[in-house]
This record gives C-alpha cells, sequence and structure tokens, in this order.
C-alpha cells in the first residue's frame, strides 16, 4: 500500500494519490494510539475513586476526584522519595560529566599508547549489566557501612555513568572541526588550553546532553535502589511505587497518581531535549 | 642537564620511554580521571567479584556487624564448583535461551517498527510534528513508570485490556500469571517503550541520506523496493549498526520491565539472565558467591558479544 522509502521532498508529495494519503495517515494514527494509549489511561484511572479503578470498568471517566493526588501529597512519603532521586541523580551527572569530560577529548583527538586498551573499557564498562557488579559492591558498601547511604548509590551509578558520558562527549567532540584546536595551538595554548578555553565553551550542548542522560537513567535506576536502600525514609522513586502495589496490598490509586506526578514533568522536560538526546546517542555514527 | 644527558645515555629504552611521556603526557593526563575512577570503581569491584565467585559465600557466612558484635566472615575457597553448578544445571539453559529469545525479538521488533515508522514520518504531510511528538511519548516516560502502568492495563480482574476483550465477547486472558501470556506481556511492554527511540534514530539516518541518490535511481527506472533495498538500507547502515548495538545490550540488561511487571514469574517463566542473578543475591537466602558466579557468566557473554561488534566496526574502517 504504502511504498516504502519515498524520499522526503515536493514532488513526491503530489504524487501520493489520496487512497495513500489515507492509509499512511491511518497507520500514523494507529500507532500513535497504541502510543498514547497507555500514558491517557494512565492519567484517567489517577482521577477515579479507588472503588472504581478495582472494578471492570471500560468508561474513561467515572467519578472524577482528586482524592488519589491527596492521598499521595499528604499520607505518603512521595515528596521524600522525589527528593531523595533528584539528589542522587543531580550527584551522579555532575560527577560524571566532570570526571569524564576531558577524557572525551583525549579519545576524540589524540592518538597515544593504550587509546585502544582505553575505547575497549569505556565500551565494556557500560555494557556492564547490574548483575556483575552488584554483589562485590554491595558487599564493598556494607563493609563501609554505607548501605542505606546516598554515596552508595551515587558509587554505584557512577560505574555506569562515566564510560558512557565519556563515550558519548567523545561523539560530540568528533563534530566539533579540528581546525578550532589547530588555531589554539599556533596561538600558543597547551592542549589542556585548547580544551579549556576553545572546546569546551563549544561543547556546552554535549556536556548537557551527557548530564542530562546520566541524570534520568540515575532517577529511574531500579536494581541498586532496591537492594541497597533499605529504610523507607531514603528509597527513591522506583523503589517507593513498588511499595504501592507490594505482595500484599495493591493501592493502584496511589501508584497511578505518583506515577502522574513522576511522568509529567519527566515527559515534557524529556520531549524538550531529546532531538539532542537522539544526536548524542547516535553521534558518531551520522558523521561518517 | 649533564645529569639527564648520562641518564639518557645509560638507559637507551627509558629514552623511548621519555620520549613517549613528553609527547603523550596531556593525552595521559586527559584520561587519568576516568582510568582511575574505573580502575577503583570497576576493576576492584570486580576483581573481588571474581573471587567471590569462587567461593561458598551465602549470608550465613558473610562477616557483618551487628550492633557493638564484629563476626567474621566464615565463607571458604570453594575452587570452580559455583560455575559448573550453574554450566550443568537445567536452570542455566532455560535462562539464556529465554534471555537470547527475549533479546532477538524485542530488538527485532523495536527495528522494523521503528523502521517502518520512520519510513513513514520521512514524507512531507500535515501534522508530522504532532505524529512525532505522539509517537516518542513512551520513551519520554522513566521505564519503571511504564512498567507500572502496563502492570495496571494488564491485571487479569480490572486491567482495561481484559474489560476490552470482555467487552468484545472475548475471554479475558491471565496476561502475568501465564508463563506463555507472561512472555507475550514482557515482550510488548518492552517494545512500546522501545519503538521510539530507534524511531528516531532511524528517522535521523534516513535524513540524512543525499536526496540526489533517490533522483538518479528514480530516473534510471529502479522501482521503490529497489531503490528501499539499494539506497535507504545501505545508506542507514552506520545508524542501524549503533542502534542495534545499544538495542541489544538495553533489551539483554533490562532489569525494570522484567522486575517490576511480572517479578520474573510466574515460577520464573520471564526470569532473564540479569534479574535471576539478582535475585540469586537479594531475596530468599542471600547466595553471593552463586550470583556473582552468574554475573562473571554474563560478562563472558557481553564479551563475546562486543568482540563480534568491534570486528563489525573495524571492517567499516574505524580505527580501533
Amino acid at each position: 500500500m504504502v511504498s516504502p522509502a519515498a524520499p522526503a521532498g515536493a514532488w513526491s508529495r503530489d504524487r501520493r494519490s489520496p487512497g495513500r494519503s489515507i492509509a499512511l495517515h491511518l497507520t500514523l494514527i494507529a500507532a500513535s494510539i497504541v502510543s498514547v494509549f497507555p500514558v491517557a489511561w494512565l492519567v484517567l484511572t489517577s482521577l477515579k475513586p479507588r472503588t472504581v479503578i478495582e472494578t471492570a470498568s471500560v468508561a474513561p471517566i467515572d467519578h472524577p476526584t482528586l482524592a488519589n493526588y491527596t492521598q499521595v501529597l499528604g499520607e505518603t512519603r512521595f515528596l521524600t522519595w522525589a527528593a531523595n532521586a533528584v539528589i542522587v541523580s543531580l550527584i551522579t551527572a555532575v560527577l560524571g560529566v566532570l570526571l569524564s569530560a576531558t577524557t572525551g577529548y583525549a579519545v576524540s583527538r589524540f592518538r597515544f599508547p593504550g587509546f585502544r586498551s582505553v575505547m575497549w573499557m569505556l565500551l565494556i564498562t557500560q555494557m556492564f549489566p547490574v548483575a556483575i557488579l552488584i554483589v562485590p559492591i554491595y558487599n564493598l558498601m556494607a563493609g563501609l557501612g554505607l548501605i542505606n547511604q546516598f554515596p552508595s548509590l551515587v558509587i554505584a551509578y557512577l560505574t555506569s555513568t562515566v564510560p558512557f558520558c565519556a563515550w558519548m562527549m567523545k561523539g560530540y567532540f568528533d563534530t566539533v572541526p579540528v581546525t578550532i584546536d589547530e588555531a589554539g595551538r599556533v596561538d600558543g595554548l597547551t592542549p589542556f588550553g585548547t580544551f579549556w578555553r576553545l572546546i569546551l565553551p563549544l561543547a556546552k550542548p554535549g556536556l548537557a546532553v551527557a548530564a542530562f542522560y546520566s541524570f534520568i537513567t540515575a532517577w529511574a535506576e531500579v536494581a541498586y535502589a532496591t537492594a541497597f536502600m533499605t529504610g523507607d525514609d531514603k528509597y527513591t522513586l522506583a523503589v517507593g511505587l513498588s511499595q504501592f502495589v507490594g505482595q500484599h496490598k495493591a493501592e493502584w490509586g496511589l501508584l497511578t497518581a505518583s506515577s502522574v506526578l513522576i511522568a509529567i514533568p519527566a515527559a515534557v522536560v524529556f520531549l524538550l531535549v531529546q532531538r539532542h538526546l537522539v544526536t548524542g546517542l547516535t553521534a558518531g555514527a551520522t558523521k561518517a | 642537564m649533564t645529569a639527564d644527558v648520562v641518564a639518557t645515555r645509560r638507559a637507551a629504552p627509558r629514552s623511548g620511554a621519555r620520549r613517549l611521556l613528553s609527547r603523550h603526557w596531556y593525552a595521559w593526563a586527559m584520561t587519568a580521571p576516568v582510568v582511575i575512577v574505573t580502575l577503583v570503581l570497576v576493576g576492584y569491584p570486580l576483581v573481588r567479584g571474581v573471587y567471590l565467585s569462587l567461593t561458598d559465600a551465602t549470608e550465613g557466612n558473610m562477616g557483618r556487624t551487628i550492633g557493638m558484635n564484629v563476626i567474621p566472615s566464615t565463607y571458604e575457597f570453594v575452587g570452580l564448583k559455583n560455575y559448573t553448578d550453574i554450566l550443568t544445571s537445567a536452570e542455566f539453559l532455560g535462562r539464556l535461551t529465554w534471555t537470547v529469545v527475549w533479546t532477538v525479538v524485542c530488538v527485532a521488533l523495536h527495528v522494523s517498527i521503528g523502521l517502518g515508522l520512520a519510513l513513514l514520518l520521512n514524507r512531507p504531510m500535515r501534522l508530522r510534528s504532532l505524529y512525532r511528538i505522539l509517537l516518542v511519548l513512551p520513551w519520554a516516560v522513566p521505564a519503571f513508570v511504564s512498567a507500572f502502568i502496563w502492570r495496571y492495563l494488564l491485571n487479569g480482574e480490572f486491567g482495561v485490556v481484559n474489560a476490552m476483550l470482555r467487552a468484545a465477547g472475548f475471554a479475558g486472558v491471565s496476561w502475568l500469571d501465564d508463563p506463555f501470556w507472561a512472555k507475550v506481556s514482557v515482550i510488548a511492554c518492552n517494545v512500546w517503550l522501545g519503538v521510539p527511540f530507534m524511531m528516531l534514530a532511524l528517522l535521523g539516518g534516513l535524513q540524512a541520506i543525499p536526496r540526489e541518490l533517490y533522483e538518479a535511481a528514480e530516473v534510471d527506472g529502479a522501482t521503490p523496493w529497489q531503490r528501499f533495498r539499494h539506497i535507504t538500507l545501505p545508506g542507514l547502515r552506520p545508524v542501524s549498526s549503533t542502534v542495534v548495538l545499544l538495542g541489544t545490550i538495553w533489551t539483554f540488561n533490562q532489569f525494570p520491565v522484567i522486575f517490576l511487571l511480572t517479578r520474573g514469574g510466574p515460577g520464573g517463566a520471564t526470569e532473564i539472565l540479569v534479574t535471576y542473578a539478582y535475585r540469586q543475591a537479594f531475596e530468599g537466602i542471600r547466595n553471593y558467591s552463586g550470583s556473582a558466579a552468574w554475573g562473571m557468566v554474563i560478562l563472558a557473554l557481553l564479551v563475546v558479544m562486543a568482540t563480534v561488534y568491534r570486528r563489525a566496526l573495524r571492517q567499516q574502517g574505524e580505527a580501533w
């Protein structure tokens, strides 16, 4: 029906028959419904009273109320958990970017003995699933008395954030023309001077994207947070929310309301920066 | 000054090292923070993990402090016992098979649906930006929130999916309590939240393909399929190889979806390697050594994957 790979451009629009146009829009509308429905249903559910939520009702709106929201904000530790998550992820993001910026620059510009080992290390460590490091880190943190303390989470997150940021920033520095470095060198700047005065100011968007990505991966992390944070005053959001739907009770009203409170700011910020995020994640692939 | 010269003359290899140092010291200094952090935060735990995996450490014999009393560790070195236990267990083959199926099915669906939507979005039409925003939404919601949303949608008693099925006259499905449907459910949830990234990345790749190629092909009488096969697919290769690798790693390591949607259940049916290793270490009697050994097995699998990927990169001419 819809021919694949018609390129962008006015000339192909002129030749698209009405039938094809309708098919195109119908496909996209169907896909959009699938994409939006779960989120929309979440928002609608959060506005229903508990008695309606726990019946098999398909009515989109049924006795709308804000009771779930007032209960989440007033009677649970939702705000504490949100603050915890933000603190931990902010520290992780800032430290991650600070530690990895120069490395991203070095592997983007210089070919030095050990270059391949560094690249290899960056690639492998960012692939590490939680299962590899969580047990030894847990035991080390227990030895240091840091279980149920924020530093243990920050340390655990840095293991993946640092190599990831370095990798992502290498991609960004690759897009900054080398002629700028050469101009700096001609003017007598050291490599550090070039990096600090010329490249870093140009790379601010790249740093911001790396920091943002570190932030959202840290604040939505589940495994380390579940294992390390044992007191409910130290939970992050991901751990706190699973308390609402534990094995013995299921407070779907609380869960949906707090999900909406998390998802809406997250989605707004995310939609604003997503273009940069995709470029950052695939940087290096498109430069060819 | 003189001392320098003497030293240089006396030790020829050291002068080579010194030349290297004077030429490369700044590159090394710049990489030092990451190398040090990685060695301390990843290297040291990794070594300890290898050591733990060779012992019989569990919650019971691990050293700990209760109040003022320090209880020393009493676990012992048991060699490769944990590894032989894992590799000969039926659990390993089952978990590995399901993890591979899960990764392959999810990534294949991510890429094919993502590519299809990217091709549709890569044409001039009304409402394009609106579609784009609506289609990106699942990626914008944090993964743990998505897992909770799906857990509610698929709830057997009052989930809206079953309610709609019933309204349409079908019987409800116990999505999360039946081994087969639980697998379908976790895959559906992960596909839902993974497609937008693929779509955006591939859309970027499509827009980087020069239009002249298509015009030239059109002039030469190439069919739409031929243009897709010989221009679009090769033109996408740099982007698609990157996103397939990222997608594979993310899916292989996808902890929240499995852990929060089904908790690995029912009866371990949806447990992938990562969640299984986690559960060993932090649920029931905590089996630290067994979990560490599972971690090392997973690491070995990942190293194989990375090697294959690096070889593919090298064939494309990337320098390292």
